[in-house]
């Protein structure tokens, strides 16, 4: 992207420049993007190589409950999770945030206070986004007001697959404002919109809108969060800095359940991204059972002996 | 009996057939040629290294034109030489008879075989590819598959013995699969030879497809074999010595050399071997993804 | 942790390979030991010995091509082909259950990265076996009319660079259509082949139909110059191939040769850019670029150069170079310190002809053949980068601005062995694929290879196939 052919600013000057913007981004070969991230997928991770980043994506978990299930008390023991994932071995860090409903952003604000772990907080009525836009700025403005440092949105994928571009865009810049001070994650939700090219102009655009971080999925739809995608996404942001020499984050959400799976990330951020992008201010896991595995395998590091589901904490 | 000689025919003069023109060899020599039982026919032009490398040329310039052309043209094409064939069959039978001091039958026998065998090879244009490609159902998300294509600009010795169908069935292969060629005729019968490029002159082959050399294959089929713009080498009216002198020759440009009988039975039903000896096998890749 | 997160080292096993000191070679069946000089092998990314192994002399080859003989006339040829696919079967099983000590051994005699051993090399020679096997018994259908009969005893002479690879893409199909073969393994890299020799007695293949000469270039020369060898087939440089060429000519003998490239990678400005970025490093790094369809010379288009070779230089400077046993390893070792020297003897030229030299910043071990991923931009067409084989890992970058340019530049070579052509424009795709005069066209991929794809290559690239049914053609008489 170093030589973009005009400047940012004229990209969202209206609906026309930015369709001419975003489908002037070079395609995305399938077969080379998925062949490509398969084999970032068989490196080998050893020792305190691995050590590292175990504790660095316990670092960057999201740790996520959104059920319509969900309870105060559900979100304190998660919270207390958070805080501290391994009591047994209270030099595992925290995680980076809470990730809950805005209704409930409250309670996890009131619990974190003070202990450096976020609130993330998803709105715009999430996991569809099918409200009206009032609706949409009206649960942010809520979850900001609860005290949330993180919102994710999701965007309008209707608009977005029917070629509405301006009104996504609009939308997404919209919730930046409501959020004021507090970061913004959007939710592209790739498994709607099928096609690598439409992730990539779908991250632009989220980019060009003013998105702290790309989001991959709601964890609501299959396929959630998948390699090749966050490898793409990964690619924008990378991109995205070479232009404007800003750093923007990307979250794969849903799906990722293993340590394995989570070093295969990470792998793929350091090698496409690059090593910059090793910290949680600008890579997250979204995930829930992802951590557990990850406390297991850490014990299993410095035990050096294989642990069990039951010796960790099911929340 | 009178004492008035009857009317004289018009003797023609026999040139060489380069790029869609009949000009005189650049060396100015020509070579009589006898009939087989010895009496004179005609003079031939004498062609010289230099008229091979003019042949090479033009049939360089005509292969772009000649290979990118659909398949159905040039079966169309190679349909109208046998049409054209046909309508000179009594030419072509005395001329045949003279050269190869056989019987007329024999050598409307042989014309007739030569116009058959160019409607064969003309049949094959568009079939080539479906017979010798394929799609190559391979081990990964891609669609593969491979087409013959021609080789390129070809050299062809034809045969001493059959100056007309020996002569057609050399060259019908190579031009059907889409190549270029220069043609060195046969030493002592070049006669159908040239009056066969009349033939091509008048079937809208484009010049320069087809090129023809009356001379010596010793003399000038080395300048053919190691000539570095020339892709492949038909050797078939090259006797044994030649022949290995020139496929050595033809090793330091990695031509390819059909290995082949000097005389083989032109009758017989001659299969696919020379359309597959010219050309090239390409393979081509592609992902298949959204 | 400080600094960059860093993979720690994760060295394959050695012991898989199960390394002997000693190798012998294998005709009529037997393990022998031959008369020439024996060869020391070594791994070069080490520069230790290996193993020490028996070279052939003259006499052995005689041996070898009689026990071929033998064979042929006395089993292989009458046996019915559905019985000698099913020898072709148990030696593709036997590659997959020996495949981990077929690919640690090949990285240690090759130099080339345990993962590439590992995912490509031994897994596509268990495939040649698997498709040919399928072939023995449907020659009937191949096109080549009914009941087309074997050559004889081939002689088959293969380079270092894909040591096992290249012996199944010869093997396989002349074992399939019924003949008996002699293989000289290359000098530098003799021993999968001599495992693949052990798998041929494992599978009680019979006596003789498959024999072993390693040795030196004049093994070879006896091998393409001995009287009962009926078909030569070759894998290496165009130059020997042409001195084959002329020792076989006017001999009778059939002859396919798969020699040297020049390959363009075209990249218009509608490419997909950063699969293009990771099809130009597989074309050019893959195998330490000592790959004769190797994407040598980059053709991007003018609009989007500069962005590209951003691209891709940030890309080259993440390529992990150095220990091939490393399974993180990406560009491994050159295969010879001959080799080696060629490489750097032509990237000099290409810094003195006044290309733009750019290297990767990656450190390189201090014992072994190593060379930095190199790119050179601003070459032109006459320059010896632009025209010369380099066989490593150096690339080319030449520039043009229209399709017919594009096109023009890339069959600008005697070569014409492969191409690669990225667009996502299909009709340009089809365009530049006909258009290019070269024997593979990877369109939007690169470095793609298949038992069922016939290979090889237009001009002094070669001729003949391996691969497919056009690959069976070279060991028929047809």
């Amino acid at each position: 992207m170093a030589d973009m052919p005009f400047d940012l600013d004229d990209a969202v000057r209206d609906d026309r420049s930015l369709r001419r913007f975003l489908h002037g981004l070079p395609g995305v070969d399938q077969v080379g993007l998925e062949q490509r991230s398969a084999g970032l997928a068989t490196r080998s991770v050893k020792k305190s190589a691995k050590r590292w980043a175990i504790d660095t994506a316990i670092s960057m978990v999201d740790l996520t409950t959104l059920e319509g299930a969900d309870t105060p008390g559900k979100v304190r023991a998660l919270c207390a999770k958070a805080r501290r994932p391994d009591p047994e071995h209270p030099d595992a860090p925290p995680v980076a945030a809470v990730c809950v409903y805005s209704d409930l952003a409250e309670v996890a604000t009131e619990d974190l206070a003070g202990t450096g772990v976020r609130v993330a907080s998803v709105a715009t009525a999430f996991p569809s986004g099918r409200a009206p836009q009032a609706v949409k700025i009206a649960d942010v403005e809520h979850a900001v007001a609860a005290g949330a440092d993180e919102i994710d949105m999701v965007i309008d994928r209707g608009a977005f697959l029917a070629g509405r571009y301006g009104q996504v865009h609009d939308e997404i810049r919209a919730v930046k404002r409501a959020c004021g001070e507090a970061h913004l994650k959007v939710i592209l939700e790739t498994g709607e919109l099928a096609t690598y090219d439409d992730v990539r102009r779908a991250s632009w655009l989220a980019l060009l809108a003013g998105g702290d971080f790309i989001k991959t999925s709601t964890g609501k739809v299959s396929p959630a969060a998948t390699l090749p995608v966050t490898h793409l996404m990964l690619q924008a942001v990378r991109d995205w800095h070479q232009v404007t020499g800003d750093l923007r984050g990307v979250k794969p959400a849903g799906g990722i359940r293993s340590t394995k799976d989570a070093m295969k990330y990470l792998v793929t951020v350091r090698e496409v991204a690059g090593p910059d992008w090793l910290t949680a201010d600008l890579f997250r896991f979204g995930a829930s059972s992802l951590l557990n595995d990850l406390l297991m395998q850490r014990r299993t590091q410095l035990q050096g002996h294989y642990s069990g589901p039951e010796h960790v904490a099911v929340d | 009996m009178s004492d008035v000689p009857g009317r004289l025919a018009v003797a023609k003069t026999y040139k060489l057939y380069i790029g869609g023109k009949f000009p005189r060899s650049e060396s100015g020599r020509v070579f009589p040629v006898r009939g087989a039982d010895g009496a004179f026919l005609a003079n031939a032009a004498h062609a010289s290294r230099k008229d091979v490398r003019d042949a090479v040329s033009a049939a360089r310039k005509a292969f772009g034109g000649w290979s990118g052309a659909t398949a159905h043209n040039r079966g169309q094409v190679l349909f109208r030489i046998a049409e054209v064939l046909e309508g000179r069959r009594e030419q072509f039978a005395a001329e045949v008879s003279a050269a190869e001091g056989i019987s007329h039958d024999r050598s409307l026998s042989a014309v007739d075989t030569a116009v058959d065998r160019t409607v064969w090879y003309a049949g094959w244009t568009d079939k080539l590819a479906t017979v010798l490609g394929t799609t190559n159902p391979v081990a990964g998300p891609y669609f593969s598959f491979s087409v013959p294509e021609p080789t390129g600009v070809v050299g062809v010795l034809a045969p001493q013995d059959s100056s007309l169908l020996g002569l057609v069935s050399v060259l019908a292969p190579v031009i059907a699969a889409g190549n270029t060629c220069v043609l060195i005729t046969s030493a002592e019968r070049p006669l159908p030879a040239i009056t066969f490029a009349e033939v091509l002159a008048t079937s809208d082959v484009p010049g320069g497809v087809v090129n023809v050399l009356t001379g010596r294959a010793g003399e000038l089929g080395p300048w053919l074999a190691s000539h570095a713009d020339v892709d492949a080498l038909d050797p078939t009216g090259a006797d044994q010595e030649l022949r290995g002198e020139l496929a050595r020759s033809a090793a330091d440009t990695v031509k390819r050399v059909l290995s082949a009988r000097r005389e083989p039975d032109w009758t017989a039903d001659p299969g696919l071997r020379r359309l597959r000896e010219f050309t090239e096998i390409k393979t081509v890749w592609h992902p298949v993804g959204t | 942790m400080t600094g960059p997160w860093e993979y720690e080292p994760a060295p394959e096993s050695r012991e898989v390979a199960d390394l002997k000191p000693n190798y012998r070679m294998f005709v009529g069946g037997e393990f022998v030991d031959g008369g020439g000089e024996p060869i020391r092998t070594i791994n070069p990314a080490t520069e230790a010995v290996l193993a020490e192994v028996s070279s052939a002399d003259t006499g052995d080859v005689d041996r070898a091509v009689a026990a071929a003989r033998n064979a042929f006339d006395g089993t292989w040829s009458k046996m019915p082909g559905k019985e000698r696919a099913k020898y072709l079967f148990r030696i593709a099983r036997l590659i997959q259950e020996r495949g981990r000590e077929l690919a640690v051994l090949e990285t240690l005699d090759n130099g080339k990265p345990i993962s590439e051993a590992r995912d490509v090399d031994v897994p596509t020679a268990a495939a040649h076996f698997f498709h040919h096997a399928g072939w023995a018994d449907k020659l009937d259908h191949a096109g080549f009319g009914a009941n087309p009969r074997p050559l004889g005893v081939a002689g088959q002479i293969i380079p270092w660079n894909f040591p096992l690879l290249m012996l199944a893409w010869k093997i396989a199909p002349a074992l399939a259509c019924g003949n008996a073969v002699v293989l000289k393994p290359a000098e530098t890299t003799p021993l999968t082949a001599l495992v693949f020799a052990d798998i041929c007695a494992q599978a009680g293949l019979p006596a003789g139909v498959v024999n072993i000469v390693p040795g030196a270039g004049d093994i070879g020369a006896a091998l393409v110059a001995h009287s009962d060898v009926d078909k030569v087939a070759f894998t290496g440089s165009t130059e020997v191939g042409k001195e084959i060429q002329r020792t076989v000519a006017g001999t009778g003998k059939r002859l396919t040769l798969e020699l040297g490239g020049k390959a363009a990678n075209i990249v218009f400005d509608d490419a997909p850019l950063d699969q293009a970025v990771e099809g130009i490093v597989n074309g050019i790094f893959f195998n330490q670029g000592q790959v004769c369809c190797a994407g040598s010379r980059l053709l991007v288009q003018e609009s989007v150069a500069d962005e590209l070779l951003g691209k891709l230089r940030e890309r080259v400077s993440a390529l992990r170079v150095g220990d091939p046993m490393d399974k993180n390893t990406d560009v491994g070792a050159i295969n010879s310190a001959e080799q080696l020297s060629r490489i750097r003897e032509l990237a000099e030229v290409g810094e003195s002809e006044g290309a733009q030299r750019w290297s990767s910043p990656c450190e390189l071990p201090e014992r072994g053949f190593f060379f930095a991923p190199t790119v050179f931009s601003e070459v032109q067409q006459s320059m010896r980068i632009a025209r010369e084989e380099i066989f490593g890992p150096v690339l080319s970058v030449l520039t043009f601005r229209t399709p017919e340019e594009a096109v023009t530049k890339a069959n600008n070579t005697p070569y014409g062995l492969s191409a690669g052509v990225w667009s996502e424009k299909g009709s340009r795709i089809l365009w530049a694929s006909q258009r290019l005069r070269a024997g593979v066209v990877w369109a939007n991929t690169f470095n793609r290879f298949d038992p069922a794809a016939p290979f090889g290559g237009y001009r002094e690239s070669g001729f003949g196939r391996e691969g497919g049914r056009a690959g069976l053609e070279a060991y028929l008489d047809v």
